[in-house]
């Protein structure tokens, strides 16, 4: 396991200690599975990303934490090859994703699973054609063994007995589960998770968590979870890394960010209202603003970052 | 909606489009004019060919026998050539074949009347018809009965 | 004052990059296409949506459409009278004119704006960024069968929509005005040209379907990913492929006829 600062020096902590827990993954522990080095990315004229330095190690729980609008989403998409990079390179396992041809980006796809916030299932087909959708377009195999491969996964998820239903009759927590399905039916390498726990009960976070938690163990993959529900993720995660204002802030396993000596830190995972982040917004003078001082609206165009 | 009957509604579509097709080609059009290699070309000279255009139909004893296919003006004999497409089934015209532009009506179209002769020997492709009738231009017309009364 | 000039500025080098995009796009939709013949039933499903859908609007505009040219049509032939060219009015005008463009027209309204609705909201609720990742190209999976399928079915529903405007034709200027009926069909056969009217009216659907599809591909794949963005995009594809057809129509018919 690796992180780097955003100081660009890497360090590297023992590869040992963490992967005890996780009998498959042992041997394969040296490589991470992701590395991306000096990543920068700019949406229109706002900067993202400037010099992120991340390394996610090889089957494990890896959750990128952040405040809202640090683009945890985007980096997942940079991962995945949606969005192109304005500087650095992202490789996942060696394969310099930016640079990938479309083909060779699409073979690399296939290994890889993401869940969207809302679990974009396709709304004209029903849980057991959203599942078999993969292998039915990537694969020639017949309808029977498509049929044996659906069932087992959408058993693993539980929910077996929603294969007619539709995405539009499935709530929110089931629908992540039917898309875990189906990310899972080509046996990726690794899953991306995009806030997979947001505006959910306690019962279908449980189960969440525990699905999660049992992909990984159980079957080895490589999971990324980007979420600001702190303590869920934390309780599952092997390795946590915080980014904020488009650098790595903090890195290192839940236990030692808690130790963490960085004020930031502590207020992140507190979610006390005032630290090194200040709950008021730059502005004037309270005083001198109610006394009616003039100033131009344009100090006032609040940049929530 | 199953895949079954979305193909049956899509095979349905599909032959409604084939029998709207067969319908505008059987009934609501012509496909003779379609074929412009299968007739022979005639050209004749007029003085004035009024308000003839492209396409305009050529009857002979008021059966359509073929179509105007171009109208030129010539500068050496300062006169329009008017090429004429007659269908092939209709290769005996006699030379003396007189040409003449015609109205439909009073105000309609105007069309090529051919008038057969009584030569022998029938006008061959490429051929130009030399009797020719100009179109009557009714404000000559007008003008020549005023002036003559 | 330089304001506003920079505004102006910005506005049309905004339409340009748009412009760009689209064009950038229909071109990768287009290498598409041919993958599309190995996977036939894709095809189908959008003939279905798009066809078989707009099937019935085409259908009953056609018929009013003939009626309405065969009462006008008549009015002002039977001054001159020459009812007798009724029929030959009726497919003329529509052959050449109405029935392309006004089945361009309502199936912008109806085919149109539904695709982009559809393909805005696939956007919005993440299932096209879904297909990306897992390997699927929405370009040959959801583009591609859509523009083919507007290239076939709108020259189709132009065939049918001018043959039941025929028929209601017919219907008004025979059966109710007392044309005779052999004088409607013949004058109308004799005068009307399959290759220089109808298939050129063809011609003209075609590229209607073409411009129109792309149209509603693009502005629903363009659009902002909210329900708002949805919205004005389907509004813009109504209003731009509408725009578009109009256009487009004097554009070939000054070409053609």
């Amino acid at each position: 396991m690796r992180l780097a600062g955003k100081s660009g020096q890497t360090g590297t902590l023992g590869a040992g200690h963490l992967s005890m827990s996780n009998v498959i993954t042992s041997e394969q522990n040296t490589v991470p599975l992701v590395k991306i080095q000096d990543l920068h990315f700019q949406r229109g004229s706002k900067q993202i990303f400037s010099g992120i330095d991340m390394e996610i190690p090889k089957g494990q729980i890896t959750t990128i934490m952040g405040p809202s609008g640090t683009g945890k989403t985007t980096l997942l998409k940079l991962i995945g090859g949606q969005l192109k990079p304005s500087n650095g390179s992202i490789e996942v396992e060696g394969q310099n994703v930016p640079k990938l041809s479309r083909s060779a980006l699409y073979t690399l796809r296939k290994r890889m699973g993401m869940l969207f916030q809302s679990g974009a299932l396709l709304t004209d087909f029903n849980v057991f054609d959203n599942v078999a959708f993969p292998l039915r377009e990537h694969t020639t195999l017949p309808e029977s063994l498509i049929r044996h491969l659906v069932l087992m996964r959408l058993h693993a998820v539980g929910l077996r007995g929603a294969r007619d239903l539709y995405p539009a009759e499935l709530s929110g927590g089931m629908a992540r589960r039917v898309a875990l399905a189906r990310a899972l039916i080509l046996d990726p390498m690794m899953i991306m998770y995009d806030e997979p726990f947001t505006g959910q009960d306690p019962i279908s976070m449980g189960v969440l968590l525990e699905l999660i938690k049992t992909v990984n163990s159980a079957l080895g993959i490589t999971s990324i979870i980007v979420s600001h529900d702190l303590l869920e993720s934390m309780s599952i995660s092997d390795y946590v890394v915080i980014i904020s204002d488009g650098r790595v802030v903090e890195a290192g396993s839940p236990d030692a960010l808690r130790a963490s000596e960085s004020e930031w830190v502590q207020q992140f995972l507190n979610g006390t209202a005032d630290g090194p982040v200040p709950f008021q917004l730059d502005a004037p003078d309270y005083r001198l603003d109610l006394l009616g001082a003039k100033s131009g609206a344009s100090q006032y165009s609040a940049d929530n970052s | 909606m199953n895949s079954r009957s979305v193909e049956i509604l899509v095979g349905l579509f599909m032959a409604l489009f084939l029998v709207a097709m067969a319908f505008l080609v059987l009934k609501a059009s012509n496909l003779t004019s379609l074929s412009g290699a299968k007739g022979y070309e005639l050209s004749a000279y007029f003085e004035n060919i009024g308000g003839l255009r492209e396409r305009a139909p050529i009857t002979a004893g008021g059966v359509r026998v073929g179509q105007v296919s171009r109208i030129e003006y010539d500068v050496e004999t300062f006169q329009a050539k008017v090429t004429l497409t007659i269908d092939e089934a209709y290769d005996n015209f006699p030379e003396d074949t007189t040409a003449s532009i015609y109205t439909a009506g009073l105000l309609g179209e105007q069309y090529i009347g051919l008038e057969p002769g009584a030569e022998d020997s029938v006008l061959m492709p490429e051929d130009e018809i030399s009797l020719t009738q100009s179109a009557l231009v009714l404000e000559r017309l007008i003008g020549q009965v005023l002036l003559n009364r | 004052m330089i304001d506003l000039l920079q505004q102006f500025g910005r506005g049309w080098i905004v339409l340009f990059e748009r412009l760009g995009r689209a064009h950038l796009f229909l071109f990768q939709v287009l290498l598409g296409i041919p993958s599309l013949f190995v996977r036939l039933f894709l095809l189908t499903k959008q003939l279905y949506s798009t066809g078989v859908m707009t099937l019935l609007i085409i259908l009953v505009s056609g018929l009013f459409v003939g009626m309405v040219l065969a009462l006008q049509g008549y009015n002002s032939l039977v001054r001159f009278g020459a009812e007798e060219a009724l029929g030959q009015f009726v497919a003329l005008v529509l052959f050449r004119e109405l029935a392309p463009v006004l089945t361009a027209l309502l199936f912008a309204g109806r085919a149109g704006s539904a695709m982009t609705s559809e393909i805005g909201l696939m956007k919005a609720t993440e299932q096209l960024a879904g297909l990306e990742m897992m390997a699927v190209d929405p370009f040959k999976r959801i583009y591609a069968p859509r523009l083919l399928a507007g290239f076939i079915v709108v020259p189709a529903l132009t065939a049918m929509f001018g043959t039941v405007a025929i028929l209601g034709g017919h219907l008004v200027g025979v059966e109710m005005l007392g044309v005779d009926a052999g004088a409607y069909w013949s004058q109308m056969q004799s005068e009307v040209s399959f290759r220089y009217d109808v298939l050129s009216g063809m011609l003209k659907a075609l590229v209607f379907g073409f411009v129109i599809c792309w149209i509603a591909i693009f502005e629903g794949a363009d659009c902002i990913p909210t329900s708002e963005g949805v919205s004005s995009a389907t509004t813009h594809t109504v209003v731009y492929s509408s725009l578009a057809v109009l256009g487009l129509d004097f554009v070939l018919t000054a070409l053609m006829f």
